[in-house]
């Protein structure tokens, strides 16, 4: 046991290294030397309407930005360890435009990602399992085809699409879901955590239970549009796993002893089914981060997929490279972590 | 049964998450926040710093005052911070009596202890003058509008006089000057504040955290998603009644418009034509509009044969069919321009002859100017959309065909938009499609920075169009300050214009936005701004709120 978690720690170290390299030379590809507009010029991405007044566009704003002189002349090797020693102490440079720290607004705009996939993954989770094993029961039944076939076309379904649908179905024919953002801008609500759902109930404002349940009522379509591929993916895991153990022996056995079916289910066979499920759980997560960049662009959530699409639009170099950075580590660790979830859930790896 | 019991509380939760939880208090929470969908985040908060209205809007719009100011929905100056001022005989001195008793707005960074004085006209003003000023160096943005108006070389001077009286002495007599004060850059920021931030070593807070005696003063800031203000409690004009406002940032148009619908915003910025017509459907919406202060025009090199030929340039004039590039081009809403003003900028010559589209005619004329079989010509025009022109390529497609009728073989050209305009300050153009949008109400913004001698040098005039006697013309304009003769003026300088035409002036557009019907007192500023100060809400319908309320 201590043996494998060691070694998942130094895979977790090799592979930080790996990705350092990596963003490392996304840094030295970053054009140097070259003239390019860098100064922050706001413009309408989706019109391409330059916000800012012509007389402004000046030669002042075509700046040569150039790595200075020491820099340019490093040995590669130092500059390297150079790099190292800075994101390791936190230092992932300065935004272009607002000129913040990078590390701390990642530890703005994160959260509410964090918060959305959690909606999504509870989403999937909670529909995903049943859903699963109801088709696993009534295996190459009817129902278990609807379930397989959908799940197959759900999959398939690109997200923005998907995503656009459900705000012209349910936000503006319907009009029981809001369109966009994290919580009705009435609501003052002072970030203590990041997580809209606990800062609310953390709030003293007279309104916090309402605006509690805003951003709960904000949350469930983007949730549900993030959670879409996760959904098919676990129904369909959940689905395959179940059968495979429904019909070993100690589920036969368990039957024969007149133990209730939802028992049997519950209790026997899905926490053996869970570990393929875990797996697949484990390699949604990069499938999560990359949906967010676009469910958080379409419902204006102000998390860290937007935050790092704006920085590109804008050229915005640290914050791109920082934030590819960041959210890298983040899977990395998720994906230590779930791991270590599987172990504690598989037998055969604590005998080890 | 007991399972019954949750299903029926589980269902009784659901249905009131969905349904939002309108309930009285949260419906009167609504009733005090206006929310504006706004079109993209500010650079800065303070508008010393930079040129885009979007930044205005968020800073000095609502958050600053200045010495004077335009009355709201015109471009008329009115007092402000100044009660009134004194101009000397000669133009070159102008004395401001300030306003006492205005109160700076206080915030959870710092807590004002004297009322605004003529420390803080000066410090505002000095910080973009001086160069060894410790707030001049605070950010990498400069002072694009203090600069590129070249202010530091038209003020000599400016004296504290007594703790309410300031003077300007500039070194040559300049009449827009009081304009140029009533602009977004001339705000005036606290003095005690900045002498805060160099105690506390934080000077680039000057620029993020924002000190104003405005209407509205800021409590929260995140890029890309929202900017709350608060009323300003103390606000020398008395209290706003709106006691919250939110620019919900929102750069995509269709999501703005979606928003509006769905009732998340109150008044939605920058709609595209397709808003406008859906607008029609939804009775608890209207439409705001005003002719924008702006004109886009076609620049005729006349440094190039064979432009220098003002033949050829009147041809090109009569060649290009305006009705149907402002049907096209603006979806109609826009107006036919004869003059290098907009209409509602004063000195507009009304009795400019219209060109008309005529063929026949452009035709004679390049015959007697020589070029009867037409020539090759590069008509440049930038792939973006700007409010004076929502899209110059297809304009100059349009235009094509059009030259194309006359023998005249057009090539279109187009580049990044940055690299555009470094390019036609150079001059490498034949033609360019271009634009300016007025900043102050005052003609000589578009006249010295268009059509100037002066502007051929700095690129500003695109057409290198200079004529000797109409720049003598505007530059007198500029140093008398009697409206009367400055009128006359302009309207000679116009005259000029039209006979020699460097450029064809094209449409004058409208600007528009989408507002709920709530939405009381609220004015489309012509110099393209939004303002806040005196707007208020009816509260949303109260009878929707009992039935409901029934429901429950």
């Amino acid at each position: 046991m201590l043996y494998l978690a060691l070694r998942q720690v130094l895979n977790l170290i090799l592979s930080f290294f790996v990705l350092t390299i990596f963003t490392f030379s996304l840094a030295k590809a970053f054009p140097d030397g070259v003239s390019f507009i860098v100064d922050y010029v706001p413009v309408d991405i989706y019109s391409g309407d330059s916000l800012l007044h012509d007389s402004q566009l000046n030669s002042s704003q075509i700046n040569n930005f150039r790595l200075n002189e020491s820099e340019q002349n490093e040995n590669i090797f130092i500059s390297y360890f150079h790099y190292l020693s800075q994101i390791l102490t936190g230092h992932f440079g300065y935004s272009t435009v607002r000129g913040t720290s990078v590390f701390s607004e990642f530890f703005i705009y994160f959260p509410a990602t964090l918060e959305l996939s959690f909606g999504a993954i509870i989403f999937a989770l909670g529909l995903g399992l049943p859903l699963g094993i109801f088709a696993a029961q009534n295996k190459n039944k009817w129902q278990d085809k609807l379930i397989v076939s959908t799940s197959l076309a759900g999959s398939s379904i690109p997200i923005f699409w998907w995503a656009m649908l459900l705000v012209l179905f349910f936000s503006l024919l319907l009009g029981i879901t809001p369109v966009a953002s994290r919580i009705g801008f009435e609501y003052d609500i002072i970030p203590v955590t990041g997580f809209m759902l606990i800062d609310t109930l953390l709030s003293k404002q007279p309104y916090s239970i309402d605006a509690f349940f805003s951003a709960i009522h904000h949350l469930i379509l983007p949730a549900i549009v993030l959670g879409t591929i996760p959904l098919t993916a676990i129904t369909r895991t959940t689905r395959s796993s179940m059968i495979r153990v429904l019909s070993e022996d100690y589920i036969r056995s368990a039957k024969t002893r007149g133990i209730s079916v939802a028992q049997v289910i519950w209790k026997y066979a899905l926490r053996n089914a869970m570990i393929p499920i875990i797996t697949v759980l484990s390699l949604q997560i990069s499938v999560l981060i990359a949906g967010s960049l676009l469910t958080e662009t379409i419902f204006s959530w102000p998390g860290a997929g937007k935050w790092l699409l704006e920085a590109v639009n804008r050229r915005d170099f640290p914050v791109i490279h920082g934030g590819i950075l960041a959210i890298a580590s983040v899977i990395i660790l998720s994906h230590l972590a779930l791991d270590f979830a599987s172990m504690l859930v598989d037998p055969k790896w604590r005998q080890r | 049964m007991i399972n019954n019991n949750i299903y029926y509380v589980a269902f009784l939760c659901a249905s009131s998450i969905l349904s939002g939880c309108h309930n009285q208090q949260s419906s009167t929470v609504r009733d005090n926040v206006l929310v504006y969908c706004s079109e993209a985040s500010p650079q800065s908060f303070n508008p010393q710093l930079v040129t885009s209205g979007t930044t205005f809007d968020a800073s000095s719009r609502q958050i600053y005052n200045r010495l004077v100011e335009f009355s709201p929905g015109t471009s008329l100056i009115t007092e402000s911070l100044a009660t009134r001022w004194d101009i000397s005989a000669d133009g070159k001195e102008y004395i401001f009596y300030l306003r006492k008793g205005v109160e700076f707005q206080t915030t959870d960074f710092f807590e004002p202890k004297r009322p605004f004085n003529a420390d803080d006209v000066l410090f505002s003003f000095q910080r973009q003058w001086k160069s060894n000023h410790p707030f001049h160096n605070t950010s990498t943005l400069g002072f694009p509008y203090f600069e590129s108006m070249a202010l530091g070389k038209l003020i000599k001077d400016i004296v504290k006089l007594d703790d309410y009286r300031v003077k300007f002495v500039l070194n040559n007599p300049d009449a827009p000057f009081l304009a140029t004060l009533a602009m977004d850059f001339a705000s005036i920021l606290s003095e005690e504040y900045a002498q805060q931030l160099i105690l506390k070593n934080d000077l680039a807070a000057m620029d993020s955290q924002p000190v104003g005696t405005g209407p509205f003063q800021l409590t929260r800031y995140q890029a890309d998603a929202f900017i709350r203000y608060k009323a300003h409690p103390k606000y020398w004009k008395g209290k706003e009644q709106l006691g919250g406002l939110v620019f919900a940032i929102t750069p995509d148009p269709s999501l703005r418009f979606a928003r509006l619908i769905a009732g998340e915003c109150d008044l939605m910025a920058k709609p595209l034509p397709i808003h406008l017509k859906a607008t029609a459907d939804y009775p608890e919406f209207k439409t705001l509009s005003e002719p924008g202060s702006n004109i886009s025009y076609l620049a005729m090199n006349t440094n190039k044969k064979p432009f220098d030929d003002p033949k050829v340039r009147r041809a090109i004039n009569f060649a290009i069919n305006k009705k149907l590039l402002i049907k096209v081009v603006y979806n109609g809403n826009a107006e036919m321009a004869k003059n290098p003003i907009p209409p509602n900028i004063w000195s507009y010559k009304h009795s400019t002859p219209e060109i008309p589209f005529a063929l026949d005619k452009a035709k004679e004329l390049l015959d007697s100017a020589g070029y009867p079989d037409g020539f090759e010509l590069e008509l440049w025009a930038a792939p973006v959309q700007r409010s004076y022109n929502p899209n110059a390529i297809k304009m100059a497609e349009l235009i094509q065909q059009d030259l194309g009728k006359i023998n005249i073989r057009t090539k279109i050209v187009s580049y990044e938009f940055g690299t555009f305009l470094t390019k036609v300050k150079q001059g490498q153009h034949h033609a360019a499609l271009l634009g300016w949008i007025g900043d102050n109400g005052d003609p000589d913004n578009f006249f010295s920075s268009l059509l100037s001698c002066a502007a051929t040098s700095s690129g500003g005039n695109a057409a290198f169009w200079c004529n000797t006697e109409f720049d003598e013309l505007i530059t007198q304009a500029g140093r008398t300050s009697i409206i009367k003769k400055r009128t006359k003026l302009y309207q000679d300088a116009q005259q000029i214009f039209s006979q020699s035409l460097p450029w064809v002036p094209i449409a004058h557009s409208k600007q528009f936005i989408i507002a709920h019907k709530r939405i009381n007192n609220f004015h489309l500023a012509p110099t393209d701004g939004i303002y806040f100060s005196g707007v208020s809400l009816t509260p949303l319908n109260e009878s929707f709120v009992s039935t409901e309320k029934k429901a429950n």
